[in-house]
């Protein structure tokens, strides 16, 4: 009689949103391995239609609590691009000093409060706090760090206001740049032996090859700009993005899933966005990455936390350096005073969990006709499916709890956000 | 005595009010110290199931199984707060209820499919439509000010201090210039809740209304307001009004009236 082992993870913890694991290991075969999203849908592209494509940014916000400075300029991104407005210099810079505020803070939470406690044996960061008090209470500055730069140059930390189409309604002052130049640079020390703190934990030991996808610039590393570069050679503008990755449905889950047309499911991230632009990374990320070994391309996905820690270093950095090169030129802008016009614009950023897609039509109006987000979870979904499929035979071999526990690791290594995969997709 | 129980659940939400939750992190471990973390399943795989002193809950209600979670809530829970839009008005999400469901249903191929395995109501309605709720936590998200000051009063079982004043009295207090007065800029200061320290005012940017009505606001008199002195069409009036509180008694009329 061959052997059946069912695994079921009822409601991930410690992940953002509704989500399940179901695994059945038939024998030596995986006969399912599904990553079911109960989160309900949300309907945004319905619901974005009729509206003002100046208003886009902030109801896009409204898709992630987490991510939302990535949602936002990337919608304004795409607005912009409809419109044909050129975006200056000191605008891009702003933009992208907040979109890694939001990285500093969403990697704090994803590798400090998310992930690290199931290496402790923990089941939160609050009960480390007694035996690791430091590192919780530095996990808990570094995250601060990120929602206060927020709240200082967006108006607030979650769903921030000042961010418009053309600029921003409020321009730093000088001391603005100077107290979060202070603590970025306090949080430095921390983000440096965090690397080091990452790589001694017992992370998983599997590795399966798939196609990794990320934003790529020239000149910086690219989390606001660029193109979509892969380890398979694509190599596209964001306006080329439908004709080359597609989505599909399943019946047991409301996230859609993404895969490269005629090839397969795609892994986005922390982790593809080191392995492909390793060389942009700042000094000291790169020195931290080599010091603990991380060779690019690693294609184990339990390294992304390994990735986040070198990243927030890397975002300290260049966030130092935008801060030390700006020159503040130009004035606030009022939003919605630019001129209308019918248009498409397309738009891809890098949202700390990985590409973040959004494309809009408008009419000469400026009111939206159709709307297309595809975020880093959606695009994640099949490939966590695929880790999984090839993770479970191997679960066989431990107890049930383990089995689990290593299911949950996974999926809280892709650090999901369920609520941005069921916003919903696409009306034709 | 034992510490009182707090669960934060999250219904149909973006997580932004559970992370200005979390926001609260400088009194979080002195917090912890008082209050027993029972359940909170985004920051913990230590969950357990009521019943609860004070519940939480973001988001709003859209799903069948929502609806009996929330049911099942409110009979375990002593105090039951509503926190965020989401939860009190449907906020933004809430635009969704004008479109008709075959519209929506056209971005999933295979909606009734999965529609008939996953249930979905298509339809976002706050907290209050279904049970009773002891207190609301408007905005999106709530201040974290807003958020301790509630479970303080929680634990101290004394009402809380939530202001129902408008925007424009935060706005005063910061002494910023009126830009609906003096710019002609559509603000909403006047008929929406207080409780962000006039965020986008004090920013150069005009209230879209995030929190929601304050009380008596006046809405048909704003509206007018906003038609002659800034040029709002009615269409636009409607936008104004069927963002974030469009569910609203206050602001249905206002939103293209009541569905
Ligand atoms: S009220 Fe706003 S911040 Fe809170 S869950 Fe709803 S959309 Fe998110
Ligand atoms: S700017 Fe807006 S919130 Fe401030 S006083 Fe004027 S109308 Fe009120
Ligand atoms: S000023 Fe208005 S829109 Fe801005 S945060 Fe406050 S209530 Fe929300």
């Amino acid at each position: 009689m061959s052997q059946v082992r069912e695994i079921r993870v009822d409601y991930v913890a410690r992940i953002e949103g509704q989500a399940e694991v179901l695994i059945k290991v038939v024998g030596g075969r995986v006969e399912e391995a599904k990553l079911a999203v109960f989160e309900p849908p949300r309907f945004f592209e319905s619901f974005m239609i009729g509206r003002r494509c100046g208003e886009a940014h902030e109801i896009a916000s409204r898709i992630c609590g987490i991510c939302h400075v990535p949602h936002q300029v990337a919608a304004l991104e795409a607005v912009e691009d409809g419109l044909g407005i050129e975006v200056d210099d000191q605008t891009r810079a702003l933009r992208k000093l907040l979109n890694y505020a939001n990285h500093i803070s969403s990697h704090a939470l994803s590798v400090y409060f998310l992930s690290v406690p199931d290496y402790f044996g923990k089941p939160d960061i609050i009960s480390m706090a007694s035996e690791h008090p430091d590192l919780v209470r530095n996990a808990i500055r570094l995250k601060k760090v990120g929602d206060d730069i927020t709240e200082r140059f967006g108006g607030r930390a979650i769903h921030p206001v000042t961010l418009v189409v053309n600029g921003f309604t409020r321009i730093p002052t000088k001391a603005d740049l100077e107290w979060a130049k202070m603590e970025l640079l306090a949080m430095k020390g921390f983000a440096m032996e965090g690397v080091d703190f990452v790589a001694d934990l017992d992370i998983p030991d599997f590795e399966r090859r798939c196609e990794h996808i990320a934003l790529s610039q020239e000149d910086q590393y690219a989390i606001n700009e660029g193109r979509l570069i892969s380890t398979e050679g694509l190599d596209i503008s964001p306006r080329e993005y439908r004709a080359h990755i597609e989505e599909t449905h399943t019946d047991y889950s409301w996230t859609k899933r993404s895969i490269v047309r005629g090839r397969d499911s795609f892994l986005v991230g922390p982790l593809a966005r080191v392995n492909l632009n390793f060389d942009k990374l700042s000094d000291d990320a790169k020195e931290a990455a080599k010091r603990v070994g991380f060779k690019p391309p690693v294609f184990n996905p339990f390294m992304a936390v390994l990735a986040r820690a070198i990243e927030l270093i890397n975002a300290i950095d260049d966030s130092v350096s935008i801060i030390e090169n700006l020159r503040i030129e130009k004035g606030p802008v009022i939003e919605e005073s630019f001129e209308v016009k019918a248009g498409d614009g397309f738009a891809i950023v890098e949202a700390p969990r990985g590409i973040l897609y959004h494309s809009y039509s408008f009419d000469s109006k400026g009111m939206i006709k159709k709307a297309d987000v595809v975020t880093p979870t959606a695009h994640n979904s099949r490939n966590i499916e695929r880790d999984l499929e090839a993770l479970a035979p191997e679960l066989r071999e431990i107890s049930p709890e383990e089995a689990i526990l290593k299911c949950e690791m996974l999926v809280r290594a892709y650090d999901p956000c369920i609520s941005c995969s069921v916003h919903l997709v696409e009306v034709g | 005595m034992a510490k009182p129980k707090l669960a934060v659940v999250k219904m149909t939400g973006c997580a932004g009010c559970q992370m200005e939750v979390l926001r609260i992190e400088d009194k979080l471990l002195d917090l912890v110290g008082a209050i027993d973390m029972a359940y909170f399943y985004m920051a913990t795989s230590a969950n357990r199931h009521g019943p609860y002193d004070v519940a939480l809950v973001e988001g709003s209600v859209s799903t069948p199984r929502e609806l009996r979670e929330l049911k099942e809530l409110r009979e375990r829970s002593k105090l039951l707060i509503a926190l965020g839009d989401c939860a009190c008005t449907g906020c933004l999400p809430s635009i969704v209820n004008w479109v008709p469901p075959q519209e929506s249903a056209k971005v999933y191929e295979r909606f009734l499919e999965i529609h008939s395995k996953k249930e979905s109501f298509q339809k976002v309605y706050p907290l209050s439509a279904h049970v009773r709720v002891d207190l609301e936590l408007r905005g999106c998200p709530p201040h974290r000010d807003t958020i301790l000051e509630a479970l303080k009063g929680a634990l101290l079982g004394i009402k809380p201090f939530l202001r129902e004043h408008p925007v424009c009295v935060e706005c005063k207090m910061k002494e910023n210039v009126c830009l609906l007065v003096c710019e002609g800029r559509p603000c909403m200061g006047p008929v929406t809740a207080a409780g962000c320290g006039a965020a986008c005012p004090s920013n150069g940017r005009v209230c879209e209304g995030c929190y929601g009505p304050m009380s008596d606001a006046n809405a048909s008199s704003l509206a007018e307001i906003l038609a002659k002195r800034c040029g709002l069409s009615k269409e636009d009036l409607i936008g104004k009004f069927r963002k974030y509180a469009g569910l609203m008694p206050a602001f249905s009329k206002e939103a293209g009236g009541a569905i």
